[in-house]
């Protein structure tokens, strides 16, 4: 058991941010591959004839998923020492409206702004200006809003904790609708595509 | 596009528009997705945390308005929390980082799928100066958000799915809510 490499001690604070520029390219690489660079591909996702954000999405989680839980399960991987943001309910639930609303008005969310930015979308750009406004307005409200900020706090919580399921079995309820979902999306992009003369 | 138009000069003089090299196809969504997740499994196993965006850019905006406004920077606990989050320097993070990584990342697959042009992305029925518009308004609800959430989709629904975060995943079907709430209202700007 030594994974994770740097909660065991094996490179510092400094190497950790080469780590993290390595991961990055990987991340906005694949980001980029995925279409996500562009707002008119990643909102297709709510006129459903073009699925690949939760395709994508929904098979990145897949794949890091299996691959922590086989991981610990093999004792490689301590799954405790895994950073997990606390679950704060209500404004999780607020902030992923918020979100939700930001993302089909504004076309893209943060990483994949950033993305669009890079590769010249214009549009990516202003988004990313626009994120920045709106965490400065967040941030000077912020006396007003932490009362509701810290609300419903339910600290270090996963879903096996919450429903109380062996591990092993929520992995697998994911994947099982995952799999569910993929055979869905297929359906519904048949579904609602434009005819081919559009296309 | 429409096959029509590139069909006539083809057949005259294939080798005439070769510099003007047509963007490659988007990758298969399942391969790209596996891909996204071998680098997020990575960043679990090496570092043992998730990936992000956003708090980069809450980094970055501490930083600037310390440069601004030290004093009015200072006095804010939210402001002070991410200026005093660096390695000695408000912008030195592992985020930070990252999300450099991020640019480089994008841009590399951009330039080699022919992918990089200075365009607006918007339907044909909004002006640019309309588009631009929702992407700002769009931009602070996602900045007020992500900060409201404790992360965005990268660090949220992403990170947190995978290692079966409970408040990831009620965030992650907020997102689809909220998105789907307001697609038909929002049907002129993309269709």
């Amino acid at each position: 058991m030594n994974a994770p490499f740097y909660k065991f001690g094996a490179f510092g604070d400094e190497a950790s941010l080469v780590v993290a520029f390595v991961i990055g390219i990987g991340f906005g690489f694949f980001l980029e591959r995925a279409g996500f660079g562009s707002a008119k591909k990643l909102t297709s996702q709510f006129y459903l004839d073009d699925l690949a954000v939760f395709k994508v999405m929904f098979t990145a989680i897949v794949t890091a998923m299996l691959g922590v839980f086989y991981l610990s399960w093999l004792g490689i991987m301590d799954l405790s020492l895994v950073d997990l943001v606390t679950t704060n309910l209500w404004p999780q639930i607020a902030g992923g409206l918020l979100l939700g609303f930001g993302f089909v008005i504004g076309g893209y969310c943060p990483g994949t702004s950033l993305v669009a930015a890079v590769t010249g979308r214009i549009d990516g750009m202003v988004f990313v200006l626009g994120a920045m406004a709106g965490m400065f307005a967040f941030g000077e409200a912020f006396p007003l809003l932490k009362g509701f900020y810290d609300s419903g706090d339910f600290g270090r919580l996963t879903l096996p904790q919450a429903f109380h399921l062996p591990y092993g079995l929520v992995v697998f309820l994911v994947v099982v609708m995952a799999v569910g979902g993929f055979m869905g999306a297929e359906w519904v992009e048949r579904r609602f595509a434009p005819p081919a003369a559009e296309r | 596009m429409s096959a029509v138009p590139d069909a006539a000069p083809a057949v005259a003089r294939p080798e005439s528009r070769a510099p003007v090299r047509a963007a490659a196809p988007y990758s298969n969504p399942y391969l790209a997705g596996v891909g996204l997740g071998l680098v997020l499994l990575a960043a679990y196993v090496v570092m043992g945390r998730g990936l992000g965006a956003s708090g980069a850019v809450t980094s970055f905006v501490s930083w600037a308005l310390s440069l601004v406004s030290p004093a009015h920077a200072k006095s804010n606990e939210f402001f002070t929390e991410y200026l005093e989050g660096g390695i000695g320097h408000p912008l030195k993070t592992w985020l930070v980082f990252e999300v450099l990584g991020v640019l480089a990342g994008g841009f590399i697959s951009g330039a080699l799928a022919g992918r990089l042009s200075r365009t607006v992305e918007k339907g044909p029925r909004i002006s640019v100066a309309g588009r631009l518009g929702f992407a700002f308004a769009g931009g602070a609800l996602m900045g007020i958000g992500a900060k409201l959430a404790r992360g965005c989709t990268s660090g949220q629904a992403l990170s947190g799915g995978a290692v079966l975060n409970a408040g990831s995943w009620a965030f992650m079907m907020m997102v689809f809510a909220g998105a789907y709430a307001l697609a038909g209202l929002m049907r002129r700007q993309w269709r």
